[in-house]
């Protein structure tokens, strides 16, 4: 019983640091925050089904086009619609909010709601793990977890990019100053975070089915698991997500599904009432603006 | 002349990730005097200043204000108990003209008891305010947009956003950089005015010749600690000063 | 030489004034000024009174278009002092739910249960967010975003106040006048009641909050507070139309916390004008009715909101009702060039 405990809530833990990190990383890079990001979840998911359905593509080339595609419209969504209003926070935060409320509201008209669409396991089958079955596509996301989080530290600290996302991260207009463009790199931020958001969508799509309500339950996983970790800050993430994803999972065996959306809503209170800025948060609201 | 200490700062430190911005630096200011602070830049001057108004939380150290501990204090409670300060880049309200800039800081609790009950209308006291600071009332200055104004006018309406608050020590940071000569000549008897009407005044300069005729006492600091505490003319002459400026031999 | 024009804008010449006076020189000028504030007030206060001609269901679109335009004005006071709120239907969903709360479990009539619910509302609201107001302005949307999404979950999961399902068959409003007269006293109140308040000199240190709050502080005033207090004043306008409007469906659901309820708002806001107050009021009364005349496209009208979002925020910035303003105080010539 504890063994199943163990390694379902860890599953649902991978589940929900896939999903947060892309926003994240975002928001921490860039400051932009990422309304979008729901909607462009789903995106990925629809275009993965699209390319395998009516292009006829094999599963392994659909996958990173659609996370290249995915990634280009976060570059693109930068250059044409947030270049123009940044700085503005009241412009730029309403921009990404329409923009995802517009997509995934477009996805319901359109009568992308039937169960046809799925996106397949990566390979079928399971495995035995202290005596729990556990299929192949929850350890492949368990995998894929862990890759992207050694990928990111790897890219973080020994690749130019990724120097330059902690630069203006820490100080934009020191980095500004030393010939990092911010808003190459913003732009990269979001392409960034648009590519995580597809590969957490064809990790953990193929689990259920793609329903338009996931759009917008998956920016609230985001937001929460960012606001209770510190959304500036990946181990943060990490740690919010085993926090949440234990008490989401526990929570839904003791008590109904629909408990587990309430375990956020307590968080968040709860993080809010205690240290806003959240358990690994470097808020300094003052002292980075003098 | 410094019966009383108005400001007392005791071992102050700050750090920023790998730099020690400020390093356990002591000094006090009595009540009345116009004390200096000088030192080449990224000596932690202004990294001081924040500390002392509450802008940013020391590390370390305490902060005593008319005997009160204020630190850690919020900025807005430490301006209520009778502490302005200016900013070395200046931030007016730019969207408002001049004189609705002071608005503000005449709205703030601290006005309301001191001038008590009916203070007369807001806007005349800020014109007048603008006047004393040398907005010429005449050619409709103070009712010009701030961000039409230039450098020199800014730098005084954020004293008069200081003397709007009627405080007891008045904190100017670089407030003569990117002034004309003849607009600090003419701002200088403004401060020794106030300063002779009681005011107690800490100037962190960089021209340090204007600064030393006024000053009582001068600070000195260098990479985040204090090297000089004594009249003008000893820090003038202090070895660890003019090293710190202008350099030390080279060896060999 | 071609000769080259270009063009110049000029005020009319008309206004003239020293805060509250105006220097008017004739009759003309009065009725120049007076006549956009004073007729669509006459046209609101008038057009309930044509029921008879227009029909009960445009009587309906008012009531809902006043709701709206409250929640935009709402919307519009915290955007004055630079916080930006995603989940406008928190609060018309507090209101929604207390005063329902109220009526069905203690039977309460609704002169009381409204007021209870505006207040009640708005002080649970401004509670929650209080935390919010210390942090950067992003964190405000943020919050406000996921507020009204987990209240809906935890209603339909803990089954309180009627879960799933709702409360239903609660105390309806007195009488047909009450239900048309109120929400549109309500939109004037809170229109001319924002807008003086604005123009005053605590509206002021609301915009000095919004555009520079280091300054702000420095002036010894606690930008905390006033934050506060604009939520409160923001929560009261949203919680009323809340409450007001669980007696007229006589009905409150988890739909009260439903995303129109904060994105129609923002739109109309935006469209309208950020800021000004009358823009959000113009702006409501554009989009509703088109909303309603475009019912049978359902959720597509969603996304024509966020469209016009978008568009207004990346190119028109301003908002209706300024550039309204603009070509009402000013007028263009060409002159030549050259």
């Amino acid at each position: 019983m504890i063994s199943s405990i163990l390694i379902y809530g860890l599953v649902n833990s991978v589940v929900l640091a896939l999903i947060a990190i892309g926003f994240s990383l975002t928001f921490g890079i860039s400051g932009v925050a990422n309304f979008a990001y729901g909607a462009l979840y789903l995106l990925s998911g629809y275009l993965t089904w699209m390319l395998l359905k009516y292009a006829g593509l094999p599963l392994v080339l659909a996958v990173p086009i659609a996370i290249a595609i995915v990634g280009l419209l976060g570059f693109v969504i930068y250059w044409i619609i947030l270049l123009r209003v940044r700085g503005i926070v009241l412009s730029e935060v309403i921009a990404t909010f329409a923009l995802g409320v517009g997509m995934l509201e477009f996805f319901r008209w359109k009568g992308f709601v039937t169960y046809e669409f799925t996106l397949p396991y990566f390979k079928k089958g399971m495995l035995l793990i202290g005596g729990v079955p556990v299929d192949y596509q929850r350890l492949f996301i368990i995998g894929i977890g862990l890759a992207l989080v050694l990928f990111l530290y790897f890219f973080t600290h020994h690749t130019r990019i990724g120097w330059s996302f902690r630069g203006i991260a820490q100080n934009q207009r020191t980095a500004i100053s030393l010939g990092i463009e911010p808003d190459w790199t913003a732009a990269l931020s979001l392409a960034f975070g648009s590519a995580m958001a597809a590969v957490a969508a064809i990790s953990i799509l193929p689990l259920g089915i793609i329903s338009i309500n996931m759009g917008y339950d998956v920016l609230l996983i985001a937001v929460a698991v960012g606001i209770v970790g510190g959304l500036e800050s990946v181990p943060g993430i990490l740690v919010a997500s085993l926090i949440l994803g234990y008490c989401q999972f526990i929570t839904s065996m003791y008590l109904s599904a629909e408990w587990m959306m309430v375990v956020y809503l307590a968080a968040i209170v709860l993080v809010l009432a205690i240290k806003p800025s959240g358990l690994f948060g470097k808020f300094k609201e003052l002292e980075e603006r003098v | 002349m410094v019966d009383q200490i108005i400001l007392k700062v005791e071992g102050v430190s700050k750090r920023f990730g790998g730099l020690l911005a400020v390093d356990k630096v002591s000094f006090h200011a009595g009540k009345g005097e116009l004390l200096g602070i000088i030192g080449p830049n990224g000596s932690g001057k202004t990294t001081l200043v924040n500390l002392i108004t509450g802008f940013v939380r020391p590390d370390s150290g305490k902060v005593f204000f008319r005997g009160l501990d204020i630190t850690g204090k919020k900025p807005y409670h430490i301006a209520e108990l009778g502490m302005a300060r200016t900013f070395q880049m200046v931030k007016p309200f730019y969207q408002l003209p001049a004189f609705k800039n002071l608005i503000i800081p005449l709205y703030s609790p601290r006005v309301k008891k001191l001038r008590g009950g009916k203070y007369g209308e807001r806007d005349d006291v800020a014109i007048d305010l603008l006047e004393e600071v040398g907005f010429e009332r005449d050619s409709f200055v103070p009712y010009k947009v701030a961000s039409s104004l230039p450098h020199g006018y800014l730098k005084r309406l954020e004293l008069a956003r200081c003397l709007a608050l009627r405080s007891e020590l008045l904190i100017l940071d670089e407030l003569f950089s990117g002034m004309s000569m003849s607009e600090v000549a003419s701002t200088i008897p403004i401060i020794e005015r106030l300063n002779g009407e009681g005011l107690t005044v800490i100037m962190i300069e960089h021209r340090l010749r204007e600064l030393f005729r006024v000053a009582d006492r001068v600070i000195a600091l260098n990479f985040g600690s204090k090297i000089a505490d004594g009249s003008a003319h000893e820090v003038m002459e202090s070895k660890a000063v003019k090293a710190a400026y202008l350099g030390t031999e080279a060896e060999g | 030489m071609a000769v080259r024009y270009r063009k110049e804008r000029l005020d009319r010449g008309i206004k003239a004034r020293c805060e509250d006076m105006f220097a008017l020189s004739s009759y003309r000028e009065m009725l120049y000024l007076l006549l956009p504030r004073v007729l669509p007030v006459v046209a609101l206060l008038t057009f309930p009174l044509l029921k008879g001609v227009v029909g009960l269901y445009w009587e309906k679109v008012l009531v809902i278009t006043c709701a709206i335009a409250l929640l935009a004005l709402s919307w519009d006071l915290m955007a004055s002092v630079g916080l930006v709120s995603l989940g406008q239907a928190v609060f018309f969903g507090a209101g929604a739910y207390l005063t329902g709360f109220l009526n069905n479990s203690l039977g309460w009539p609704c002169f009381l249960t409204i007021p209870c619910g505006t207040v009640g509302g708005a002080l649970f609201c401004t509670f929650l967010l209080l935390p919010v107001l210390r942090l950067r302005g992003v964190y405000f949307a943020i919050v406000t975003l996921t507020l009204p999404l987990l209240f809906a979950r935890f209603i339909e999961a803990s089954k309180i106040l009627g879960g799933n399902e709702g409360l239903s068959a609660l105390s309806p409003l007195p009488n047909l006048w009450f239900e048309l007269y109120v929400p549109v006293l309500a939109v004037l109140v809170c229109l001319f009641g924002f807008r003086r308040l604005i123009n005053e000199d605590y509206g002021l240190v609301l915009q000095g909050i919004r555009d520079n709050d280091l300054a702000v502080m420095s002036g010894a005033i606690n930008i905390y507070k006033f934050k506060a207090q604009a939520v409160f004043v923001a929560g009261l306008a949203g919680a009323f139309v809340g409450a007001f409007m669980t007696h007229y469906y006589r009905f409150v659901g988890m739909p009260a916390f439903a995303l129109d309820y904060s994105i129609l708002p923002l739109t109309c806001a935006v469209l309208g004008g950020v800021g000004t107050f009358a823009g959000p009021t113009l702006g409501a009364f554009i989009l509703v009715p088109l909303s309603e005349a475009l019912r049978t496209f359902g959720t597509l009208r969603v996304v024509f909101y966020s469209a016009i979002l978008i568009i207004c925020v990346v190119g028109l910035p301003e908002g209706i009702f300024h550039y309204i303003q603009r070509k009402y105080h000013q007028f263009e010539r060409l002159i030549e060039v050259g």
